[in-house]
């Protein structure tokens, strides 16, 4: 027997019978698999693509458990963006790694059957095991159309039952339905997919007859979405609302981050110092005090802000509100070769560009979502603002400018704007310059009903997100935490030695080399040692300045202490030139390592760390040569 | 005049229609397929609810029972005609 017909027996798999739920984007059905499989979820890739793949575990009524995949959403099985590719693969058994399932749920939403239904006659002839879930039924109800579910079964030759996702118990006649699911023998195979040429119109045809048949055929009216959508779509109005939910989101995550993330901070410090006192001067020490329990928790720090901000996304997605925010944002989007989607992520980086590559996996284009994520590190992360912070405290002077304006402010927002802009042209470049970015791409963008929000699904979600994200510190940050910890410690000082330990090092010594490059660009050599353990976070230069002046300050004291320091040697066109430098570079490991996780491969992270170099060190330059010719030197 | 052919792109607000042919550019065959899958299929009503600020880019249609946003080359594709007075429905 060919292997090729038999994939079910080529991998090995996890045993029990496996249940796929199936449906077009927003019916419901990750409320359901939410509400089916509860916390006992595992996210992670599909083999090869990066599309998430969300499989749970269901009690079945007999105790035995059921595995149950969350499949993407696709309004057919001809695939247009790997999300739907994935779905397609795993029905027809065709996906590397995935068994066929024993049981397809074609979850479809009751008070749009008219689409809906297509999918599951699609379905039905890839001659796998079927069901159908009439998800929303109440909203439906509610609406005044009643649906005979025996009937509809009778029609499609298929059990038919009701469910009500955002309900507990809403599953309840589907759980029945699941008891019997037995898994496949290894071997068998299953009936024999109908090849019979199927046209959208013919199944279109065949759904309206039976929604004829059922009395359903009617329209439902659109109604309190419509009333909404009055407002929320409308050209002016609608903007406001936009621009006052960002500026609100935004307050929320740097105002009610604050205390947890000084908290973070303190808790770090206070587990260095313990360590400190309780171990003897050794090595062992340092990697563990300056290494791995500061390294990390510069990196935790930012969760309060990733939570807080993956809240308010997710409460945005669960309403149906996000798709709309993209609509009044495409067409800006749009000039750069983007579209609205696009937006969301490059929101996210606002905080920290990780969250915000990792929320790019709603860009169902793959060639938006390559140069979506290639432009993210260009916002202003908040790992800069310490930075930031640092130089303009020191260089530009306290003033008010035009009676209104501070500054220092306006220069802050002058840097913010400036990462703006880089990313909007380099996306332009793009659009312009290559023939994929030239090619004119569809919208074609659902806007569902709105709905209310369930705890349950948002808990979830935000907890999948912290999961995701913790892996990463404990993985691959914790190991460059290291690295570049044994970079900046070894070997020591020799004897009798009068500068700082770190000038000695290997980063210490990587960063000589690099003033050699740096030079032109106005940048000394203190400066670049700092730049190489600033590759963990790019707060972290801070707090190297610190050690390469030999400031014997810790934490938040070392800004105080250097900022009259670098004001006295370091003239006004190097800072220029330093936050300059910062707008652009790619300083900060692990994002690029988030990159490579999301694209599956090092050439996209190494393409965006060479283009952001070239682009910072060019930026820094003219910052430079521009300061020094007005008189900056 | 009210059996006219127009294009979705061109229709006013809330006004309903009926489809009566997808028709795509050379370049982009596969629009045809995506824009019958989500419901742009000959005798299904379709209304255009609102325009996007700048230069009524892009559009908000309802088609069948669904909500879509497409830009106006999408739209271009659809071609449309007043839908009958009596509100009566054709069925393909």
């Amino acid at each position: 027997m060919n292997a090729a017909v038999q994939p079910a027996i080529i991998h090995f798999h996890k045993s029990g019978p496996l249940i796929a739920l199936v449906g077009n984007p927003n019916c419901g059905k990750t409320a359901l698999f939410n509400l089916l499989t509860g916390s006992r979820q595992k996210v992670a890739n599909y083999a090869g693509v990066t599309v998430e793949r969300k499989e749970g575990t269901l009690t079945g009524n007999d105790g035995k458990p059921l595995r149950v995949l969350d499949l993407p959403g696709a309004y057919s099985l001809h695939p247009r963006s790997p999300d739907e590719r994935v779905t397609t693969d795993v029905l027809f058994g065709r996906a590397k790694g995935e068994r066929q399932p024993d049981l397809v749920v074609c979850v479809v939403d009751a008070t749009n059957l008219r689409r809906t239904l297509r999918l599951v006659l699609a379905v039905k002839r890839t001659g796998l095991p079927c069901v159908v879930a009439l998800n929303m039924a109440d909203v439906a109800e509610q609406r005044g159309v009643r649906i005979d579910a025996d009937a509809l079964a009778r029609e499609l030759g298929l059990p038919v039952v009701k469910t009500v996702a955002v309900k507990s118990g809403g599953d309840a006649a589907l759980r029945l339905l699941l008891d019997g699911v037995k898994q496949r023998s290894a071997g068998a195979t299953v009936s024999a997919p109908d090849t019979s040429i199927a046209s959208i119109e013919g199944d279109h045809k065949t759904v309206q007859e039976i929604l004829v048949r059922l009395g359903l055929d009617g329209v439902v009216p659109h109604t309190a979405s419509d009333r909404i959508d009055h407002i929320v779509l409308h050209p002016v109005w609608g903007t406001l609302l936009l621009l006052t939910t960002l500026f609100l989101m935004f307050q929320a995550v740097f105002a009610w981050a604050t205390v947890p993330m000084d908290a973070i901070k303190e808790a770090t410090a206070w587990t260095g110092q313990l360590v400190t006192s309780a171990m003897p001067d050794i090595w062992l020490r340092s990697l563990l005090v300056d290494g791995i329990i500061a390294g990390i928790g510069g990196v935790i720090v930012f969760l309060p802000q990733i939570l807080i901000l993956f809240f308010f996304i997710l409460i945005l997605e669960e309403t149906g509100y996000l798709p709309r925010a993209a609509f009044l944002l495409d067409r800006l989007m749009g000039s750069v070769g983007l579209s609205g989607r696009s937006f969301i992520p490059l929101l996210s980086s606002f905080a920290c560009a990780i969250p915000g590559i990792m929320a790019a996996r709603t860009i169902a284009n793959p060639r938006d979502r390559l140069v979506t994520i290639m432009i993210a590190p260009m916002m202003t992360c908040s790992a800069r603002l310490p930075v930031y912070a640092l130089l303009i405290g020191a260089f530009i002077p306290s003033q008010q400018v035009a009676g209104w304006f501070e500054l220092q402010g306006l220069v802050l927002f002058g840097l913010y704007l400036a990462g703006i802009a880089g990313a909007m042209g380099v996306a332009w470049i793009l659009k312009r310059f290559t023939s994929a970015g030239r090619l004119a791409r569809p919208l074609m963008m659902e806007l569902p009903n709105y709905h209310w929000p369930t705890v349950r699904s948002v808990a979830i979600g935000l907890w999948q997100r912290v999961e995701i994200f913790m892996r990463r510190v404990g993985g691959i940050i914790l190991i460059l935490t290291i690295a570049l910890w044994f970079l900046a410690s070894f070997p020591g000082p020799p004897e009798g030695a009068t500068g700082a330990p770190i000038e000695y090092s290997i980063a210490g010594m990587i960063g000589r080399w690099l003033s050699v490059i740096f030079s032109p660009i106005g940048f000394n050599w203190q400066i670049c040692i700092a730049l190489v353990p600033g590759m963990a976070a790019r707060e972290v230069a801070v707090s190297s300045l610190g050690t390469v002046y030999a400031l014997s300050a810790t934490g938040t004291d070392t800004a105080a202490a250097l900022s009259p320091l670098i004001a006295k040697t370091w003239s006004m066109a190097t800072a220029f030139s330093l936050l300059a430098w910062y707008v652009f570079a790619p300083q900060c490991l692990s994002t690029l390592a988030t990159v490579k996780r999301e694209t599956g491969g090092w050439k996209m992270p190494l393409l965006m760390a060479g283009y952001l170099f070239a682009l910072a060190y060019a930026a820094s330059f003219v910052t430079y040569r521009v300061a020094l010719m007005l008189g900056a030197g | 005049m009210n059996s006219a052919v127009r294009r979705l792109s061109d229709i006013p607000l809330n006004e309903m229609h009926v489809v009566s042919a997808v028709s795509v550019p050379e370049h982009a065959q596969e629009w045809r397929q995506w824009l019958e899958e989500i419901g742009f299929i000959p005798g299904e009503q379709v209304m255009v609810t609102a325009r996007g600020m700048l230069g009524g880019d892009p559009l908000v249609v309802h088609v069948g029972a669904s909500t879509f946003a497409l830009r106006l080359a999408e739209a271009g594709c659809v071609q449309v005609t007043a839908a009958p007075a009596t509100g009566a429905r054709q069925v393909a």
